[in-house]
């Protein structure tokens, strides 16, 4: 069974992104960052927008909002750092996103076939059903989970 | 007489590289590949315009030894807007020259990070890596990646074409009365 076929409470963080509201799972968040200088050189990878530098390490911002609500942000209220994993490697990724985040426990719905590949589960909070999402569908250069057959834990399974 | 032990401490490696600038934009590359840098007035004698349609790149050939050296616009190669050059990078180790707008400094760094791999475009071949410098971000350019073999296969041929029509034309002239 994989982990997505069980219904189970997991911490998430929520965030926003215009009116929205999405989560990732909170094992997957490194931190959040207030906007900070963004450095930009010549590239061909349109989902990023630039890098900003934090703790020494040099960090893709990726803007995911216009492939989640249609529209890039106006306004930009905290870098989300994310970690992706893939290959046994870790690496992280800015989102930027335009409102407070909140940490909570949720229950979760595993995503059906129909749902689009960005979507790694569901889960409900304050009466709003909300995606939980996958990193590796929606951000450059990550190869998508596979949601119907993985069995390793979330954190492990987007990048 | 007896020393007291030092206590070595591993040494860190670090790299020359020459800051250059094009269309606005800084960018570093290595010392150690920049065999000689020119102005663009000081080869003008020795350079022939070239017009290969899929390497948009490349519109000038030094004439230097056995095979020509392909000037690559860096503005253009790197999808910028292209800028007034003056300078030239003759790469070591390869047939390609790098017109740039100027250099800005050389200086010294000392860590090389990897292209994050949400950078998954042709900027993995243009870039070794980045590097921060006075809380700047810099992109290590990879004096290899300018043009692949294909584009110079096609690059040769053009020239190739190019230096033979003047000879043919030159013998037909000899053997016109």
């Amino acid at each position: 069974m994989s982990w997505t076929e069980q219904l189970d409470a997991r911490s998430c963080v929520l965030l926003r992104l215009g009116d929205r509201r999405f989560a990732l799972a909170a094992d997957q968040v490194s931190e959040l960052v207030a906007p900070t200088r963004m450095f930009r050189f010549a590239h061909r990878t349109p989902e990023i927008d630039g890098v900003i530098l934090r703790r020494g390490r040099v960090v893709p911002v990726c803007d995911v909002a216009e492939k989640l609500i249609g529209k890039r942000l106006t306004s930009r209220r905290y870098y989300l750092i994310s970690k992706r994993r893939q290959e046994g490697a870790t690496d992280w990724v800015a989102l930027p996103v335009s409102g407070d985040c909140e940490l909570i426990q949720a229950d979760l719905t595993p995503a059906g076939p129909s749902d689009s590949p960005h979507v790694a589960a569901w889960l409900s909070h304050d009466g709003e059903v909300i995606e939980v999402l996958n990193l590796g569908a929606l951000t450059p250069g990550a190869e998508p989970e596979d949601r119907g057959t993985s069995s390793t834990p979330m954190a492990e399974v987007n990048g | 007489m007896r020393f007291e032990q030092v206590h070595k401490t591993p040494a860190v490696r670090t790299e020359q590289i020459i800051l250059f600038r094009s269309s606005n934009q800084v960018f570093a590359i290595s010392s150690a590949s920049v065999q000689e840098v020119r102005s663009v007035d000081s080869l003008s004698g020795a350079s022939m315009e070239i017009n290969e349609a899929s390497v948009p790149t490349v519109r000038h050939m030094l004439k230097r030894g056995a095979h020509g050296v392909y000037v690559v616009n860096a503005a253009l190669h790197f999808g910028l807007r292209p800028s007034p050059a003056a300078l030239i990078f003759l790469l070591r180790k390869t047939r390609v020259g790098l017109l740039i707008d100027g250099i800005e400094k050389m200086t010294t760094m000392t860590r090389l990070q990897a292209l994050s791999p949400a950078f998954c475009h042709e900027e993995r071949v243009w870039y070794r890596g980045l590097t921060v410098l006075d809380q700047n971000v810099i992109p290590v350019v990879n004096p290899q990646g300018f043009l692949t073999e294909q584009e110079l296969l096609q690059l040769d041929a053009t020239a190739g074409a190019l230096l033979e029509a003047p000879a043919a034309s030159a013998s037909e002239v000899g053997l016109t009365p």
